[in-house]
């Protein structure tokens, strides 16, 4: 191995350290034009990033921009800005690093950009924003290496591809640019490699030693888990139990509500009081940096969190990982099992605890698949055109372009590289002049063409855009806060959605405590603590997500075993008696079965297409009983089945599983429901068609503004092939429609179904029967529960008070 | 068709589901905040550019409702424009579409706050009409009885569902925005608050009218509170 340059050599023999082989690999291939390093967490995997750039920068020569170093999240900026100013400091280099995020103050950011440092620390949003500036160019055009840290997590968002087309704009400004990507372990690093690199430059992978295999296994209880629901509080004795035998825990959940009501019976049970804290994305930026500054100092022996510690500060001490439900995705839970133990060369130590007696199967397919090594991964689609959209504006915000020297930069881009020039053009459209079949619009051109450039109409225009970069659309929040504390830190936010249906004196949870909901002020929701009252839930929106197709085909051969001495006995028993009774579902073939219940027909598909996809699954399925006068009445899907019920029986399920009938249904009656007009919503603010609710624009808007599911509304109805509704139509395939898997699911069955009527409830559908989240059908009854809720009211008025003098007898003509 | 019928102070009325207010014995029917050419008003000053088809779609609603009730007057209760410019603007088939449902039936423009009086339409042009025992104003007059307004673009929520809604009580009824690009201030809201009475009923619009008593400020809703 060839020897670091002395003060190098000097600092790391100082601290007793040695170079790992990987850091020495990226130093001697830093010449690349893109390297993509797969590393674990804990791998030294950002000072392996860095070590070129310190290098480079060491004689004091380069003046401006040197390396941009990209990651997820801001607080991992500045804690990487922190972790560089150590070696910088020890050997007195002379180079400056700054970071630079949503929070980095104007007069900073004025100054960045006239002055830049060596090294910029900064996130895909932020770089967005720099780049929308015409001072762009001169800023970037001495930058020579970009690091993309967490490039796994970004490449599963439209945050990666908006970034990918910030990268292309990058080496159009700077052409020797090279770009390296830090990775966790992922299932296929070219995928991400083709991704990260300069179409058509290649890209060459590094792999650091994985270290040893985790130490993971099934946790032990007492009590077995139970038939339905999530959360695992049954197994909070034996948690606990294990908190005490290790210094720092991660108990991570799948859902923030999840670990909301975890957390709070996890304190009623702590009776030694140990320090345990919560940490997830709803709560206060001020309550979770407090929660991370108490792991750092480590005064915590507990952390109850959800995926926003999934990324991130490398806490060091962590000895034990508990996944509490089933883990969803192999792909994660490794990542997560490697937030335990960052001392390289250490396995990490990690607990399963399945929610309900169908997820002890599924831990148990999990904790195979994460021995064998065998990581899920969704295959991902071309770069989205919203996205591209939001680019194109973002480009024209820093000056006039041409459209063909764009395109050349967009396609260079790894996720846009097949893009055509049609599709292009009609994003180029879109944003022009919005694309529409009646032009209306010739005379209100957002952009026009001069001189064979495309400029912005009105110059003005720059700043909505670009208070509307990003690619994250989460629902409206509010903020909650305590009330009389003018200006105090806030609890967290919750959805508006979930505000608005609360009451004076309504209680929920919201970072382990229990509030009061007092009153509304300035779009603040203002609480006071109410301890000991039992509490409404919070609702927050957190992705549900869906168990990967990976890990229900192992779930599905695990099936296929004749007996399963590895599962705990009740669930070995459970799965024995459904083959008795019935059958076990299998990979190529789809299982429905019928039987009564309560007085009402029942049958359920056993999909195993995940949560999402179960769910469209339903509610296309009772629309085509509607049509077939089945009378459904309501569904619930997890993430292997979806049940309905109504009041006939299902005497042949093919037709109505027919693919172009459920294809058709995606088109017309699917289209409009809330779930595609979410989907909506998201690309139309991502492409620039509408705007965000700035907290300004909200506080006067009030009448002005509109439900975006108008716009939905009206272009279904008027312009049914607009590029919004393409991108929606697309964007169904995946996400909260999931069509895709559906498709996927009907191929795979190819038409092998089996259906068998039953006398009474099957063992294995027997838990749905419990499971929350039921769908009351839509449709003509809707009207009905609507018109009896209002019938109440009225009712009730009445009864208090004779009608008003001037309005009499009110009736309905019909 | 489907409406909820009502008397006000001596007028029989029917708020149909679609928004529109009919007065049967006076063949009259009202309509309030159009907003005709929001899409070009908001393209105009720089904005985002809105599916233009706002202004054909809220006419297909108003021409079947006018045939429906067969209406011989009018009444547009104001902000029927987004702005004057949008009203001189109007795209030529939207010009024609107008003309030939104004044609033959008296038109009463009254005056909004984004469109004071506009012109070269044909039709009359008030800041507010009489036809007893009702007034027919845009922005409801807190003094005023029997009066018919609209401004506020009153919605309701019910059941889990947000809808536009009439607001009636022994002395006005306030209309929901008849276009198609509007949204909406809940009943919630102090000012509409303090203009109904105690005992007012809220009329949804949809498929099928619903009649409830008019939510009051100790069920608070989201965007009510903000002009505090």
């Amino acid at each position: 191995m060839a020897a670091l340059p002395p003060p190098f050599d000097q600092w790391f023999a100082d601290r007793g350290w040695q170079i790992h082989p990987h850091q020495h690999d990226m130093l001697a291939a830093s010449s690349q034009p893109a390297l993509l390093l797969i590393a674990p967490t804990g791998g030294g995997k950002t000072l392996a990033g860095f070590l070129p750039t310190l290098l480079e920068l060491a004689d004091g020569s380069h003046k401006g921009l040197h390396t941009l170093y990209i990651s997820p999240l801001k607080a991992l900026a500045a804690d990487i800005r922190r972790n560089l100013g150590r070696p910088i400091a020890d050997m007195a280099l002379p180079i400056r690093v700054e970071d630079r995020t949503g929070d980095t103050s104007y007069t900073q950011r004025r100054r960045q950009r006239a002055d830049p440092p060596h090294i910029l620390l900064t996130t895909p949003e932020s770089l967005a924003l720099l780049l929308s500036y015409p001072d762009a160019p001169r800023m970037f055009s001495g930058l020579s290496r970009v690091i993309v840290d967490e490039i796994h997590a970004l490449a599963e968002s439209k945050r990666g591809d908006q970034l990918m087309l910030c990268l292309a704009r990058l080496s159009t400004f700077a052409p020797t640019l090279r770009r390296v990507g830090l990775s966790a372990t992922v299932d296929d690093p070219h995928a991400i490699a083709r991704y990260l690199a300069r179409h058509p430059d290649p890209c060459r992978i590094l792999m650091a030693d994985p270290g040893p295999d985790p130490d993971i296994a099934m946790l032990e209880c007492d009590e077995a888990p139970p038939w339905a629901g999530g959360g695992g509080r049954y197994a909070i004795p034996a948690i606990l139990n294990e908190v005490k035998r290790h210094r720092i825990t991660l108990i991570f959940h799948n859902t923030r509500a999840q670990a909301e009501l975890f957390f709070r019976d996890l304190w009623l049970a702590n009776d030694e009081a140990l320090p345990i804290g919560i940490h997830h994305g709803s709560l206060a930026r001020e309550q979770r940096e407090r929660v991370e500054a108490a792991m750092v100092a480590g005064s915590l022996r507990a952390v109850v969190c959800t995926g926003s510690l999934d990324l991130g500060i490398d806490w060091g001490c962590v000895d034990l990982v508990i996944q509490v439900g089933a883990p969803k995705n192999v792909k994660r839970l490794v990542q997560r099992i490697g937030r335990a133990n960052h001392r390289y060369n250490a396995p990490s130590k990690a607990l399963l605890v399945p929610a309900n007696r169908f997820e002890v199967v599924e831990c148990q397919a999990a904790l195979q698949a994460v021995l064998d090594h065998d990581l899920d991964g969704e295959p991902r689609g071309p770069g989205p055109r919203d996205v591209l959209c939001q680019h194109i504006l973002i480009a024209a915000c820093a000056g006039p372009f041409g459209a063909d020297d764009l395109y050349a930069e967009v396609t260079s881009a790894g996720p846009y590289h097949t893009l055509t020039r049609p599709d292009f053009d009609a994003c180029l459209n879109f944003i022009a002049t919005g694309g529409y079949a009646l032009r209306a619009y010739d005379r209100w051109q957002r952009l026009i063409l001069k001189d064979r450039l495309w400029q912005l109409r009105d110059p003005r225009a720059t700043q909505p855009i670009r208070m509307n970069i990003g690619t994250i659309t989460a629902s409206e929040t509010l903020k909650v806060q305590i009330k009389g504390r003018m200006g105090g830190a806030g609890l967290g936010e919750i959805e508006e959605d979930f505000a608005a249906t609360l009451t004076s004196g309504d209680t929920f949870l919201i970072g382990g405590e229990v509030v009061r909901f007092e009153s509304l002020r300035e779009m603040v929701v203002e609480v006071t603590r109410a301890p000991g009252r039992k509490p409404k839930i919070a609702v927050f929106s957190g992705t549900k997500f869906a168990t990967s197709t990976r890990l229900t085909e192992r779930i599905l051969t695990l099936f296929r075993q004749p007996d399963w001495p590895e599962l705990p006995r009740p669930v070995s028993d459970w799965l024995a008696l459904q083959r008795a009774v019935s059958r076990l579902p299998e990979q190529d073939r789809l299982l429905v079965e019928s039987f009564p219940h309560d007085g009402l027909h029942h049958t359920c598909f056993y999909g195993f297409a995940g949560r999402n996809a179960q769910q469209t699954l339903g509610l296309l399925l009772t629309k085509r009983m509607e049509d077939h006068h089945l009378h459904p009445l309501g569904f619930v899907a997890t993430d292997y089945a979806t049940l309905i019920w109504g009041l006939d029986p299902v005497t042949d399920p093919a037709p109505l599983l027919s693919p172009n009938h459920l294809r058709d249904g995606l088109e017309t009656w699917l289209g409009g429901n809330a779930v595609m007009k979410r989907t909506f919503r998201s690309a139309a603010l991502i492409a620039g068609l509408i705007e965000r609710n700035l907290p300004g624009k909200r506080k006067s808007g009030r009448q002005a503004t509109f439900s975006s599911d108008i716009l939905y509304d009206t272009l279904r109805k008027y312009d049914p092939d607009h590029l919004m509704l393409q991108v929606t139509r697309e964007e169904a395939l995946r996400g909260l429609v999931d069509f895709g898997r559906i498709e996927a699911m009907l191929e795979r069955i190819g038409g092998r179904i089996d259906h068998l009527v039953l006398d009474h409830v099957t063992p294995l559908a027997a838990p749905m029967l419990l499971e929350m989240g039921k769908v009351p059908v839509q449709g003509a009854g809707r009207e009905r529960l609507m018109a009896e809720a209002a019938d109440r009211l009225m009712d009730a008025a009445r009864l208090n008070r004779p009608l008003p003098k001037g309005v009499r007898s009110g009736t309905n003509e019909a | 068709m489907n409406g909820y019928a009502f008397t006000l102070q001596g007028a029989a009325l029917v708020a149909l589901g679609t928004g529109a207010l009919h007065w049967p014995d006076q063949r009259l029917l009202v309509v309030s905040d159009l907003h005709l050419g929001k899409a070009d008003r908001i393209a105009r000053r720089g904005g985002t550019l809105l599916p233009p088809y706002e202004t054909q779609d809220t006419l297909l609603r108003l021409e079947a409702d006018i045939e429906r009730t067969h209406a011989t007057t009018i009444v547009a209760l104001g902000d029927s424009f987004d702005d004057m410019a949008a009203a001189d603007d109007l795209p030529e088939t939207g010009r024609l579409w107008l003309t030939r449902l104004m044609a033959g039936r008296r038109w009463i423009w009254i005056a909004g706050n984004h469109d004071p009086a506009p012109q070269g339409l044909g039709g009359s042009h008030l800041a507010s009409f009489l036809l007893p025992p009702l007034t027919f104003r845009h922005n409801a007059l807190a003094t005023a009885t029997a009066e018919i307004s609209g401004h506020y673009h009153p919605k309701a929520r019910l059941g889990g569902g947000v809808r536009p809604c009439f607001l009636m009580d022994q002395t006005r009824v306030i209309l929901p925005a008849y276009g198609t690009y509007t949204g909406g201030l809940h009943c919630t809201a102090p000012e509409l608050q303090t203009l109904m009475g105690d005992d007012a009923l809220a009329v949804l619009t949809g498929a099928r009218p619903l009649v409830m008593p008019m939510p009051s400020l100790q069920v608070p809703a989201v965007a009510s509170t903000s002009s505090r």
